[in-house]
C-alpha cells in the first residue's frame, strides 16, 4: 500500500466516523413519539436515511424526537441547516422525505408546500 | 442505508469487569428485534474514562451519554432513545452538588476541563479498527514522516517539541532519539515500555486497550527516524486485554503493508514483537526490562552504558513509554509549535492520569501540563466522597511522595511536583481522605517495594527491609523518639546509594509523609494515637450504653467472644483484651452503638 491508497482508504472510512464528529451541516429531526411511529414516521426516516446514501451527503444527520403536541400533522421533521432558519414540515411521507433532501438540503430551497413551522 | 446512530460501549478493562459485554449483547439483541440493525451501529471502545461509573455507553450525533448501564436497561434504552428519540432520564449523569442532568457528553465536568491529545481516539473509535483509525488521521503521521523531509528533521521536531518522557523521570525525548541515531551500527531497536507497575496506575493499558495503533505508529516513526527495524512492546502478563487488542492491531498493521518490509512501499521496514512480562516491578526500569526482553532475569545494570549505546542484545536502543509513543504521531502533524504551546513551558502538552483512591469518579483523565491539583481531584474527580475531608494526594505510586492540602494548588509539571519530595511518575494519583493514617500509607508502599526488590545491590534489599521494619514497629505502638530520625538516615542512604531508580525512590512515600505529616508518626510514637484510627494496635471499640439495643447480633458475629451480653437487656460490653478490632460487630449493629476511639480511654 501507497500513501495514496492510505489517503484514499482514509476518505471512504472517515463517513464511518461522521456521526461521531459532531461536523454536520444539517440535522434532519423526525419526530418519532407514539402517534408519529403510527402515523409512518419509521418510513419517512427510512426514506431519508436512503435518500442521504443514495446522493452521499457525508454533512448530513438524522436524529429523532419524541411527540411535538401537533397529532393531526404528524409525521413531522424539522430541518436544520448551518446559519438558515429551522423548518418544521408536517404530514409528511416517503416521497416528501425524499424532495425534501434534493430541494432544501441540497439545493437550498425550502419545500414550502408542507411547512408548518419555520423559526430563526 | 445511512447509519443514522453509532452506539458505543467502553469496554475498557473496568466498564468490561462491570459486564459491559452483556450489555453489549443485550443491545445487539434488542436492535435486532426491533428491526433497526440497518441504522444503528454498536461499537465497542476502549477506556472512555469514568471507570466509576460503568459500563457506561456513548451514542452519538447526539453525545448522550449513559452511566451504570445494565442489562435490564437495554430494552428501555432501545425502545425509548434508539426507535423514539427519548434520551433515558434516570440513567444520564447527575452533578451530585447541582443535581444537574447532563443531557450530553461535553456538558459533564468530568470531560470539561479535558484535553485529550493521546487519549484522542480511546473511547471515541473501535480499537480493534484500523479502519477506524485511519479514518481518525491514524498512519498519516507515518505517511508523511517516511516520505517529506529526513530522519534528521523528524528528530529536530522531536527536540523542539520539548517533550519529555511520560513514563516518571521527564528525558527530553528528542535527545533520547538523538543519541540513538548518532549511534553507529544498522541493527537498532526500540522498545515501548509498557511494564506499568504502580499500585493504582492503569495509563499504559488505558492507551494499549483503546489505541494500539498510535503506539504502534509512534514506535514506527522512531523506528525510521534513528534507523532501526525491530521493535519491541514490553506488556505485563496481567493485562490480557491489551495484549490481545495489541497483536490484533499489529496484525492489522502488517496485513496493510504498515508494518514488516517496505513501509507504504518506501522501502523502509520495521517490526514489532510482543514480549509479555511476569509483572515484577522492577521490570519497569530499562536496563532489567531489557534483561527480560533478552530471556535473562529481570535484574538492573549499572549505567552506563546507557540503552541508547548498548540496550537489546547490545544494540543501539530507543526506549520509551507507552504515553510517549502515543504523543509521537499528533507531533509529527501538528508542529513542534503546536505542542509546546499547550501545558507549560518546561513541561509542554499534557499527562494522562490514573485517578483513584478517595474520590468521586475515579478514572482515567488527561489534562495540559500546568492544571493544579485542586482541578484534577474537585474539578475532575469530583471531590471527596461521603463529605470528608481532603489529607493528602500520592502521585508516583511506591516512587512517588504524599502532597498535603496546603500545596494543592500546584501546578502538576515535573520540577514542582518533585520540589514538594513527590514525582510526576507514571501517571497514578491516589486521593487520601481523614481516614487514611499517613504512616500506615507509608508502611504500604514501603511494603510494595520491599517486596518488589530484585535483591541485586543491598541498599535496596536490605534498607527497604530495615525501614519497613521501623514502621512496622511503630504502627504496632512499639515506636521510639529516634526511630523518626532513623527512618530519614536510612532513606537518605538508600535514595542515594541503590543501584536503580526502584530503590533510589523507594523512601519517597516515607520521607514525604515524615515531611508533611510529622506530627502523625509523633501522634503513634509519644501517644500511641492514630487519629485515623487505622492502626489496630491504637484503637479501641466501645459500645455505647445509650444506643446499645441488646440485639445480639454483634456477640453472634464476633469471631473471639470478646463481647456478652443478654439478648433484650442492654447494655452489652465489650473486651477490649479480647478483641482484636476486626471491625465485623460495627458493620453488624444496625444501631450504630459500636465506635472507635483512639488513644487511652478518657
Amino acid at each position: 500500500m501507497k500513501l495514496e491508497e492510505l489517503r484514499q482508504i482514509r476518505e471512504r472510512a472517515s463517513k464511518e466516523l461522521s456521526l461521531r464528529k459532531g461536523e454536520a451541516r444539517a440535522k434532519i429531526v423526525i419526530g418519532m413519539g407514539t402517534s408519529g411511529i403510527a402515523a409512518g414516521a419509521r418510513d419517512v426516516m427510512a426514506a431519508f436515511l436512503d435518500e442521504i446514501a443514495v446522493r452521499n451527503l457525508t454533512d448530513v444527520v438524522v436524529t429523532q424526537t419524541g411527540e411535538r403536541g401537533l397529532a393531526s400533522s404528524e409525521p413531522i421533521v424539522e430541518v436544520r441547516i448551518d446559519g438558515a432558519q429551522s423548518v418544521t414540515y408536517g404530514l409528511m411521507t416517503a416521497e416528501r422525505a425524499r424532495r425534501v433532501v434534493v430541494e432544501h438540503i441540497v439545493n437550498g430551497n425550502v419545500v414550502s408546500d408542507f411547512v408548518i413551522e419555520t423559526r430563526g | 442505508m445511512n447509519r443514522r446512530l453509532d452506539v458505543l460501549v467502553c469496554s475498557g478493562a473496568a466498564c468490561v469487569s462491570s459486564h459491559s459485554a452483556q450489555v453489549r449483547s443485550a443491545l445487539a439483541r434488542e436492535i435486532e428485534a426491533q428491526g433497526l440493525g440497518d441504522e444503528i451501529r454498536l461499537v465497542e471502545t476502549g477506556c472512555m474514562g469514568p471507570c466509576e461509573l460503568g459500563p457506561v455507553l456513548l451514542i452519538y450525533p447526539d453525545g448522550v451519554f449513559y452511566i451504570h448501564v445494565s442489562q435490564d436497561d437495554v430494552a428501555e434504552i432501545v425502545d425509548e432513545h434508539f426507535l423514539k428519540g427519548r434520551p433515558v432520564r434516570r440513567l444520564l449523569w447527575e452533578t451530585p452538588e447541582s443535581r444537574k442532568i447532563a443531557e450530553e457528553k461535553k456538558q459533564i465536568p468530568f470531560f470539561e476541563k479535558q484535553h485529550k491529545i493521546v487519549l484522542v481516539n480511546c473511547g471515541e473509535i473501535d480499537p480493534e479498527s484500523i479502519r477506524e483509525y485511519i479514518a481518525s488521521g491514524g498512519y498519516e503521521a507515518l505517511g508523511r514522516a517516511l516520505t517529506e523531509g529526513t530522519p534528521g528533521q523528524l528528530i529536530e521536531t522531536m527536540i523542539a517539541s520539548k517533550l519529555r518522557g511520560r513514563g516518571g523521570a521527564g528525558f527530553p525525548t528528542g535527545l533520547k532519539w538523538q543519541f540513538v541515531a548518532r549511534e553507529p551500527g544498522s541493527t537498532k531497536t526500540i522498545v515501548c515500555n509498557a511494564d506499568e507497575g504502580d499500585p493504582g496506575a492503569f495509563m499504559d493499558r488505558s492507551l494499549l486497550e483503546g489505541d494500539p495503533h498510535a503506539v504502534i505508529e509512534g514506535m514506527a516513526i522512531a523506528a525510521y527516524a534513528v534507523g532501526a527495524t525491530h521493535g519491541y512492546v514490553y506488556v505485563r502478563a496481567e493485562y490480557p486485554l491489551a495484549i490481545r487488542r495489541l497483536k490484533h492491531a499489529i496484525d492489522q498493521a502488517r496485513d496493510a503493508g504498515l508494518l514488516g518490509s517496505d513501509v507504504l512501499e518506501t522501502g523502509f521496514s520495521f517490526d514489532i514483537e510482543v514480549r509479555i512480562g511476569a509483572g515484577a516491578f522492577v521490570c519497569g526500569e530499562e536496563t532489567a526490562l531489557i534483561a527480560s526482553i533478552e530471556g535473562e532475569r529481570g535484574m538492573p545494570r549499572t549505567r552506563p552504558p546507557y540503552p541508547s549505546t548498548s540496550g537489546v542484545f547490545g544494540q543501539p536502543t530507543l526506549i520509551n513509554n507507552a504515553e510517549t509513543w502515543g504523543n509521537v504521531r499528533h507531533i509529527i502533524l501538528n508542529g513542534a509549535e503546536w505542542f509546546a504551546a499547550i501545558g507549560t513551558p518546561s513541561s509542554p502538552g499534557t499527562k494522562v492520569f490514573a485517578l483513584s483512591g478517595k474520590v468521586v469518579n475515579t478514572g482515567l483523565v488527561e489534562v495540559p501540563m500546568g492544571t493544579t491539583l485542586r482541578e484534577v481531584i474537585f474539578d475532575i474527580g469530583g471531590g471527596i466522597p461521603d463529605g470528608k475531608a481532603f489529607k493528602a494526594v500520592q502521585t508516583g505510586g511506591p516512587s512517588g511522595g504524599c502532597i498535603p492540602a496546603e500545596h494543592l494548588d500546584t501546578p502538576i509539571d515535573y520540577e514542582s511536583l518533585k520540589k514538594l519530595g513527590a514525582i510526576m511518575g507514571s501517571g497514578g494519583i491516589i486521593v487520601m481522605d481523614e481516614d487514611n493514617c499517613m504512616v500506615n500509607i507509608a508502611k504500604y508502599f514501603l511494603d510494595f517495594t520491599c517486596d518488589e526488590s530484585c535483591g541485586k545491590c543491598v541498599p535496596c534489599r536490605v534498607g527497604t527491609r530495615q525501614m519497613l521494619g521501623l514502621l512496622e514497629k511503630i504502627t504496632a505502638g512499639h515506636g521510639e523518639s529516634d526511630d523518626i530520625d532513623k527512618l530519614r538516615t536510612l532513606g537518605k542512604v538508600i535514595a542515594e546509594t541503590s543501584l536503580c531508580g526502584l530503590g533510589q525512590s523507594a523512601p519517597n512515600p516515607v520521607l514525604s509523609t515524615i515531611e508533611h505529616f510529622g506530627h502523625e508518626y509523633e501522634a503513634h510514637i509519644h501517644e500511641h494515637r492514630c487519629d485515623a484510627k487505622v492502626c489496630t494496635s491504637m484503637i479501641r471499640f466501645e459500645i455505647d450504653r445509650e444506643a446499645c439495643k441488646a440485639c445480639d447480633k454483634c456477640r453472634r458475629v464476633c469471631p473471639v467472644s470478646a463481647i456478652s451480653g443478654t439478648p433484650g437487656k442492654p447494655p452489652y460490653l465489650l473486651d477490649a483484651q479480647t478483641c482484636i478490632r476486626c471491625g465485623r460487630c460495627i458493620e453488624a449493629c444496625p444501631f450504630g452503638a459500636i465506635a472507635i476511639e483512639s488513644g487511652e480511654p478518657n
